[in-house]
């Protein structure tokens, strides 16, 4: 048989299998959307690489997560062991570790920059109300993904942490002293609040985690890219499959190369295993997202008129959460004023967190 | 706040105003004319009344007339204070043992307010040098209220207390440092001063570790004496347990004991006890072996042979935490190696315990696990730094192949679009 026989062979049989799936799943409905998908190209188009970038984060914790639990053993006894033996005797199970680290931060600061993005160029308008709210979902979800995984490898310094920041919880009028025994399980934090913890970290969140994101993807493809009211039509395009796609793949090659190189450089630390009965050692703080709102809650005086000064910190970043989650539905009368509050509010808010993060490290 | 709270309540049952809660020997008086008249007669003679506020016999329920006797319901001088209603003033230097043991020694009185209390401090301060020289009419010499005070006595867990573990050396010092009254006694006065620039010392007052000794942890308190030479060894023994019984069976116990020598004394000292140094042993300047040994000696050669042993130790130690302080400091998770060389350490501390034992063998033994724990520690920190380095080449080809790989597709994205 001749090489160009073989070939004709091979192709026909590719055609075969690909008629036998469409048949089945319908395939090629998903081939046509990926033709005709579209995405503009303009001065702010840069911002539109940061959702894909935060979804390639995601995947590599999802990677080397379920490589972690291989290993991880969730328990007071044994956890700190377990992630020490990954760190010092698994082969590679330091890459995986420190990749998991480093990939949940970058992670979170991508998360910060897409928000934001979407948030000034007011991406959230009308047809779009549910993409944010879901996507703010998500970022809330990402916190608590960093605030559970923070206490699994039970060092001093996330033992500690977890207890102050438990402990902010219990501030929360009516239903505090429940939200810190839900989060604790039990009055203090033990080897139950760990367990807790890891269920929380390797099933709950990631089941409402990979729901979510379904929706927030399924919304996006939905009503496509929005393209800022700055930008006066006619506007370029340029396809999806492959233009944007490999400019994609560049960026998570070299977000990529950056984990490895944080990874390989600066492993992700350990510590000391977390003993119950030893006091705080200085130094207490939660991850660095956490710092503004940590900050806050430090300088803020122990009353303010008749109210205690950290139950209304508390109570403030609720209601900033909810507003976060509610952009969508105020504000929507398009008046340039409106437009000019909401990105002077945004400017405030990109400060006012830079400012006490910068802040609570400093000291 | 909570200690200006506790003055006041101990004032006011001082003064009488509040029902006490323990039972005394002799109800409080509803009124108090000593309290009452020494108020009134100022200066010198209020001063007990004032000092009483902090009293730990005033706390009890204690009045006046529990030591002094005497009637305190009458305002007459005279009459409350007459010998007859059992009035005793103040009690004399020779008298003043047996004034505090009506209640010290009797063990009924005792056990109504501090059954923990032993009752024995008067009979033992008979036979201490102090209670002995009161008793030949030595009116200099201490008894009971020159470390404790008259009024103001504060329970030995009151850390305002002069017999306060921390307050005990410069208690003793107010007689011991001062040269005039030591010179009488032909007994030097620079003792407390020594202690103070001891390890002990500095373990106590300034770690403020309450188990480090002071005075009369070695000297005793109600029977305080110097110990004599053949006691030094148990005295020390009682905290350095392992040195004293290794001691006292090694070949230096019988040598001191032949030649009268304070046992530990001869090479630590007494009251100016240094922090000991691997140097104290061997033949180098600092050793104090060399004070009895000279070359050619067995036992010159035997101080050689340990200081190499402790020397070889510390020193493998060094390196081995100098190497893994290098690849912690470049990121690497070497905790479990650095934990270990803890026990590295211990046969460290062991190793110069068993010195007191003189023999090198010994302390060989001692040595050689510490030594075998340094080599594994020292070449985890080496395969640490090897794999860093293995890292950072794994590193290189991996951004190498990812630059290459993110080229390639900006190749095609170029090709492509060169091609629309």
């Amino acid at each position: 048989m001749s090489l160009s026989q073989n070939g004709d062979a091979m192709s026909t049989r590719r055609s075969t299998v690909a008629t036998w799936l469409d048949e089945r799943c319908g395939l090629e409905a998903v081939r046509e959307f990926a033709a005709r998908k579209t995405v503009p190209v303009h001065r702010h188009t840069i911002w539109y690489y940061f959702g894909g970038m935060a979804l390639f984060l995601f995947t590599i914790q999802v990677v080397t997560g379920i490589l972690l639990l291989l290993y991880y053993r969730p328990s007071a006894e044994s956890a700190f062991e377990s992630v020490q033996f990954i760190m010092t005797e698994v082969r590679f199970g330091w890459l995986i570790r420190s990749l998991h680290s480093w990939s949940a931060n970058v992670l979170i600061a991508a998360l910060f920059v897409h928000m934001f993005s979407v948030f000034f160029l007011r991406a959230y308008k009308a047809r779009r109300e549910l993409t944010w709210t879901s996507g703010v979902f998500l970022f809330f979800l990402s916190l608590a993904f960093g605030f559970s995984g923070y206490l699994l490898p039970w060092n001093t310094l996330a033992f500690f942490a977890t207890k102050v920041g438990t402990e902010v919880a219990g501030v929360v009028p009516i239903v505090g002293s429940f939200l810190v025994r839900f989060l604790r399980g039990g009055e203090e934090v033990t080897g139950a609040t760990l367990t807790r913890f890891y269920g929380f970290h390797v099933a709950i969140l990631p089941a409402l985690t990979t729901a979510l994101l379904l929706i927030h993807l399924l919304l996006v493809q939905r009503h496509g890219m929005h393209i800022p009211d700055s930008v006066k039509p006619p506007v370029k395009t340029m396809k999806f499959f492959p233009n944007f796609m490999l400019r994609d793949a560049i960026g998570w090659l070299v977000a990529l190369g950056a984990l490895a190189a944080l990874a390989a450089l600066f492993p992700w630390e350990l510590g000391e295993k977390a003993d119950p009965f030893m006091p705080a050692p200085e130094g207490i703080r939660p991850e660095w997202f956490f710092m503004f709102m940590f900050e806050t809650l430090k300088i803020l005086p122990a009353k303010i008129g008749p109210f205690d000064g950290e139950v209304l910190g508390i109570l403030g970043f609720g209601i900033g959460g909810l507003l976060l989650l509610l952009v969508p539905f105020i504000g929507t009368n398009g008046s340039r004023t409106t437009a000019l509050v909401f990105k002077a509010a945004g400017i405030i808010a990109i400060l006012y967190i830079v400012i006490f993060t910068v802040a609570g490290y400093v000291k | 706040m909570r200690g200006k709270l506790i003055s006041t309540i101990a004032v006011a049952f001082w003064l009488g105003l509040v029902a006490p809660r323990d039972a005394t020997a002799q109800a409080v008086p509803a009124r108090n004319t000593c309290v009452s008249c020494h108020t009134e007669a100022g200066d010198e003679l209020a001063v007990p009344v004032k000092m009483m506020a902090d009293d730990i016999h005033a706390r009890r329920g204690l009045s006046c007339a529990n030591c002094h006797g005497g009637d305190p319901n009458d305002d007459d001088v005279d009459r409350s204070m007459d010998p007859r209603k059992g009035f005793v003033g103040k009690p004399g230097s020779k008298q003043v043992s047996s004034f505090c043991g009506k209640c010290h020694s009797n063990p009924i009185t005792m056990k109504r307010f501090n059954p923990g209390l032993r009752v024995d401090q008067e009979a033992e301060f008979a036979t201490s040098i102090h209670g002995k020289r009161v008793a030949s009419g030595d009116t200099k010499a201490a008894t009971c209220i020159s470390c404790h005070s008259a009024h103001g006595v504060r329970a030995v867990k009151d850390p305002n207390a002069p017999v306060y573990p921390t307050r005990v050396a410069d208690t003793c010092a107010r007689c011991h440092s001062n040269s005039d009254t030591m010179k009488a006694y032909g007994i030097p006065a620079d003792q407390v001063q020594k202690y103070q620039n001891s390890i002990h010392a500095e373990t106590l007052l300034k770690k403020n570790d309450l188990s480090a000794p002071t005075c009369n942890d070695c000297h005793g308190n109600h029977g305080a004496a110097p110990p004599s030479t053949t006691s030094v060894a148990n005295i020390c023994g009682t905290c350095h347990i392992r040195q004293a019984e290794l001691f006292s069976k090694s070949t230096h116990k019988s040598t001191f004991e032949a030649m009268s020598l304070s046992d530990c004394v001869v090479c630590h000292g007494n009251h100016e006890i240094k922090r000991p140094t691997d140097e104290m042993v061997g033949t180098g300047s600092q050793a104090v072996c060399l004070t009895c040994h000279s070359p050619g000696e067995t036992g010159f050669q035997a101080a050689e042979a340990m200081h190499q042993g402790l020397t070889a130790l510390n020193a493998r130690i060094a390196e081995a935490d100098e190497v893994l302080g290098r690849a912690a400091h470049a990121g690497m998770e070497v905790s479990k190696a650095r934990f270990e060389l803890q026990d590295a350490r211990d046969s460290l501390v062991n190793a110069r315990v068993v010195v007191h034992s003189f023999a090198p063998g010994e302390v060989e033994k001692a040595v050689s696990p510490g030594m075998e724990v340094s080599d594994k520690a020292y070449q985890a920190g080496l395969n640490a730094l090897d794999e860093l380095l293995f890292r950072r080449k794994g590193l290189a080809v991996s951004l190498v192949v990812i630059a290459l790989a993110a080229f390639s597709i900006y190749l095609k994205i170029r090709q492509i679009e060169r091609g629309t």
